[in-house]
């Protein structure tokens, strides 16, 4: 059942006033939890809990062609879709606007970061490099996937082994080398994403809060240094965030950032 | 086959003994016993289809489903969303796998059929009585006392199975939470709840008190322990 008008307004009120039904503050996140090797065939996995929100993510790497547009480059693969286990909103089907959104969302976050570093996974240049495969899946979806998804994949990706190489050249997935992916390790990109309801920003939204929400905006964002970089950013819905608004996000997703890194870094 | 039972005290009926089942378990062998909801016959035994509570009422094996989605039954009440509007009636989503109709002949005062919306429309919530469940859907009516276009306020969702909880023993539980928060609810079989009030704090203790109602389905005296958790939190 979609939203009714009634609970449209009545949200609305609430959080112009700084309430939200649940008795959260308008920029508190629920209770994170981070948890690993939840799958026993990809090379680096986790789940995490936000709240009744859950989310697993896989790495998986084969050894692949490379595109042709970059030859000396290991490819980067981000999926995932909305299964009917996790909201009675989802339905077996081709993918809808929303789970198109989740992977490339998550893709975007990570790939602009360049937290992967892509041209230490060539075998053969321009004929033989790993490529990285993210699975994204939500089990239940109480809101904020996106945000869920990013910490999800980047736990997975900062756990992953490279599998060995068989004497033919394919991979071994038997026996695991005990190498990681090649990441920028100073970097972390996480995902804080902004939600608008009449004149007041929240983030974290229960899936109530996000069917209300009239305006999001997805930032993808690593710390380098003491300093906040912005890589990248996506905007749904029509109405405008103002100038204000905006300065005031800029803060509060740093403030966030650094949050959802620190719970991060003590399961790391 | 030997079947581990766990006894847990239904709230309603204290008296009785009930079983924890999973689908396919075993609930009674023997020709004496008759299959009721949630219950099918394999052989000479009785099997639960369902995950809940099973019960012994005489000759009578039944299943309490403790989750799963809502089955509309004939004499439901529900509370619903306009979804869309046609020449005759209303289209309600009332969370069920198809939509139901409300005929416009069921609105209280006369309507042009050219501004339908100026009763109920779209992204307006009901509360309805199922009037009959034939092949083309269901239908509603708005045929009983407090039934109707519901103005204000929030809905929520709880599960379908609890709600004899959240209404309790002859509404017992239902009134509490009226008396206490000075709200007016409505719950509906489909889980769905509203409720409405002057007073924003008032409207979400009344939620916060359905929600923990129906997060704790084992608990005796369920009655009593909200007593006391309205006292606490005045």
């Amino acid at each position: 059942m979609d939203i009714s008008k009634n609970t449209f307004e009545a949200m609305k009120t609430l959080v112009e006033q700084g309430k939200r039904f649940d008795g959260r503050a308008l920029t508190e996140y629920r209770a994170v939890e981070i948890s690993y090797d939840v799958s026993k065939a990809a090379e680096g996995s986790a789940r995490v809990r936000m709240g009744k929100t859950e989310v697993i993510a896989g790495v998986k790497l084969t050894l692949d062609k490379p595109y042709p547009d970059s030859p000396e480059k290991g490819n980067l693969l981000v999926s995932g879709d909305l299964l009917p286990l996790a909201s009675p909103r989802y339905e077996v089907g081709p993918p809808k606007f929303d789970a198109i959104e989740l992977p490339r969302l998550v893709d975007r976050v990570i790939r602009e970061s360049h937290v992967i570093e892509l041209d230490k996974l060539v075998v053969k240049a321009g004929e033989k490099v790993w490529t990285v495969i993210i699975d994204v899946y939500p089990l239940n979806d109480d809101g904020n996937l996106v945000d869920a998804a990013v910490l999800a994949a980047i736990a997975a990706l900062k756990q992953a082994k490279m599998p060995g190489v068989t004497e033919a050249g394919f991979p071994d997935y038997k026996h695991r080398t005990k190498q990681a992916v090649p990441l920028a390790k100073e970097l972390v990109p996480l995902s804080v994403t902004l939600f608008k309801l009449g004149n007041a920003l929240f983030i974290d939204p229960t899936r109530e809060e996000a069917e209300a929400a009239e305006v999001k905006c997805n930032f993808g964002l690593t710390k380098q240094g003491k300093k906040h970089m912005i890589h990248s950013a996506q905007k749904t819905g029509a109405k405008p965030f103002t100038q204000k608004e905006l300065e005031t996000a800029a803060i509060l997703i740093g403030e966030k950032y650094d949050e959802l890194y620190d719970k991060l870094k003590k399961v790391l | 086959m030997a079947v581990k039972k766990i006894s847990v005290q239904g709230s309603e009926e204290p008296q009785k003994k009930r079983y924890i089942v999973v689908p396919g378990e075993v609930i009674v062998s023997g020709e004496d016993y008759l299959p009721s909801d949630g219950t099918r016959r394999q052989g000479a035994d009785i099997v639960a289809a369902k995950y809940g509570l099973a019960e012994e009422a005489g000759m009578v094996i039944r299943v309490i489903p403790l989750t799963g989605a809502f089955v509309p039954r004939r004499g439901n009440q529900v509370i619903g969303r306009v979804s869309n509007i046609t020449m005759n009636g209303w289209v309600i989503d009332i969370d069920w796998a198809s939509n139901a109709f409300l005929p416009i002949d069921e609105s209280p005062h006369f309507i042009n059929k050219n501004e339908m919306d100026q009763f109920l429309a779209i992204g307006d919530l009901m509360l309805g009585k199922i009037e009959g469940i034939t092949a083309r859907g269901i239908d509603l009516s708005f045929d009983g006392p407090g039934l109707g276009k519901l103005e204000g306020g929030f809905s929520f969702k709880v599960s379908p199975n609890r709600v004899p909880r959240v209404i309790g023993r002859e509404g017992s539980m239902i009134n509490l939470i009226k008396d206490n928060t000075k709200c007016d609810v409505a719950v509906g079989q489909n889980g769905w709840c509203w409720v409405y009030s002057e007073d924003m704090e008032g409207m979400l203790k009344a939620r916060k008190a359905i929600e923990m109602i129906t997060e704790k389905p084992f608990v005796e005296g369920l009655t009593e322990k909200m007593e006391s958790w309205f006292q606490e939190n005045k």
